[in-house]
């Protein structure tokens, strides 16, 4: 019998072409299975096999969106899989994105069954889990052999045609679909059992979870901006050289306050960046590409706008938790407000 | 952290390269960046250049302050 082909995407650290140094690499496909792809091959058993892996850089991902998907779709198209297998991501954003991306070009556009792994936080997973399915993991690649069945299992389904089970069976990212079903009770048996539990303090689960909207509606616009005081914020790491506070490079736990007062520019004498998460070394040489004092500096000078805050807001948006970034935003807002802070810039990396 | 801020009624344009991202977070007003290296300005371009397109990058970012929007919007 045939064996199954699967094509299998990487980014440029997984796919062992370096770190950050090397995010912009373009893609590129070679024969067979490269890193991860052995774990999931070996998961996959002999029926199954990785006839190649497309590698390609986050940043040249992120800031190529559509030359990437087409050269990728292209290079897909050839080896004709029966599967198309994305990451895992864990809690890589740029990666996660891609991930989503990708798979989502290939099904529409090949037409071919694609799976992806990502961990819950991952920008991807809200992204695509509408339109993929994503298979949960942990935060990081430790918990990859953990994935593995999952992933291999849906890999497997797919494959073959079998039926997808619901997303709490198969272990992957809830994708908000209905599927019509027999219940053994009818409604109002399940409504009296909800409620008595309910009424004990008992956990239970509805038939028809409300959505989340985490949205907020979009402030007011600034009226007369000659007299608007601008306060700049980061989550590129910016940080006085020697990092005082401690901001940690990766899943930042605080932000710092720094005062840009007298200055006319960032000078790297006095700034870096602890970023965990891009290739530093252009921010170090000038950390205006994030704090982008010196040009505001003359713009404040010429009247463009009434005054800068004297200080910046700053800490590390890479593999950071949610419920910190919005405890951090919570925090900063209350701030700028006190300060009269009209408007806010805010710069990511 | 850009919802964090604009609940208290702030205006806030995020300057962001991955723009989906922003989207996805729920940011209301974004300029997208040049490269995550490098925001605001093309260090490959030289330091002169790169001022200028931070300069207007700043500029535009003032502007999207200025606008009124009713749902997410790019400025390109």
């Amino acid at each position: 019998m045939a064996k199954y082909k699967i094509v299998h995407y990487l980014n440029q650290f997984f796919g062992g072409i370096g770190g950050e140094d090397k995010a912009d690499y373009k893609p590129a496909i070679q024969e067979g299975k490269v890193g991860p792809g052995l774990a999931l091959s070996a998961a996959l058993g002999e029926d199954y096999e990785i006839v190649a892996t497309v590698i390609c850089g986050d940043n040249y991902f992120g800031e190529n969106l559509d030359e990437a998907t087409d050269a990728i779709i292209e290079m897909v198209k050839g080896y004709a899989p029966d599967v198309f297998v994305a990451g895992p991501a864990f809690n890589a954003g740029r990666y996660g994105v891609a991930c989503g991306t990708i798979c989502k070009a290939v099904e529409e556009r090949l037409g071919i069954p694609v799976i992806t792994a990502e961990y819950e936080e991952n920008p991807g997973v809200d992204m695509f889990r509408k339109d993929l399915i994503i298979v949960k993991t942990g935060d990081s690649a430790a918990t990859l052999r953990k994935s593995m069945p999952n992933l291999a299992a849906l890999v497997k389904k797919l494959a073959t045609g079998a039926e997808v089970l619901g997303p709490e069976e198969e272990g992957y990212h809830e994708r908000g679909i209905r599927v019509n079903y027999f219940a053994e009770e009818r409604g109002s048996e399940r409504a009296i059992q909800m409620l008595v539990k309910k009424m004990k303090g008992e956990e239970f689960d509805t038939d028809l979870p409300m959505p989340k909207f985490d949205r907020v509606d979009p402030a007011a616009p600034i009226a007369d901006i000659t007299k608007a005081k601008i306060a700049l914020v980061t989550s590129g790491g910016i940080v006085p050289q020697g990092n005082p506070d401690h901001i940690e490079s990766s899943n930042a736990t605080k932000f710092g306050v720094y005062s840009i007062e007298g200055m006319d520019e960032m000078s790297p004498d006095d700034f870096t960046t602890i970023h965990g998460g891009y290739d530093r070394q252009f921010v170090m040489k000038n950390p205006n590409l994030v704090i982008p004092l010196d040009v505001m500096r003359e713009m404040e000078k010429d009247g463009e706008f009434g005054e800068l805050a004297n200080y910046f807001c700053s800490t590390t948006g890479t593999g950071t938790a949610t419920g910190s970034a919005a405890k951090f935003g919570d925090a900063i807002g209350k701030k700028l407000v006190e300060n009269h802070v009209d408007g806010v810039i805010l710069v990511s990396t | 952290m850009v919802k964090g801020i604009e609940r208290y009624g702030l205006p806030v344009v995020h300057m962001a390269t991955v723009v989906p991202i922003s989207l996805t977070i729920g940011a209301n007003r974004i300029i997208p960046g040049v490269g995550i290296p490098y925001p605001l300005g093309d260090p490959t371009q030289g330091e002169v250049d790169s001022k200028k397109i931070r300069k207007s990058m700043v500029r535009r970012a003032l502007k999207a302050l200025q606008t009124p929007v009713e749902e997410q919007t790019v400025f390109e």
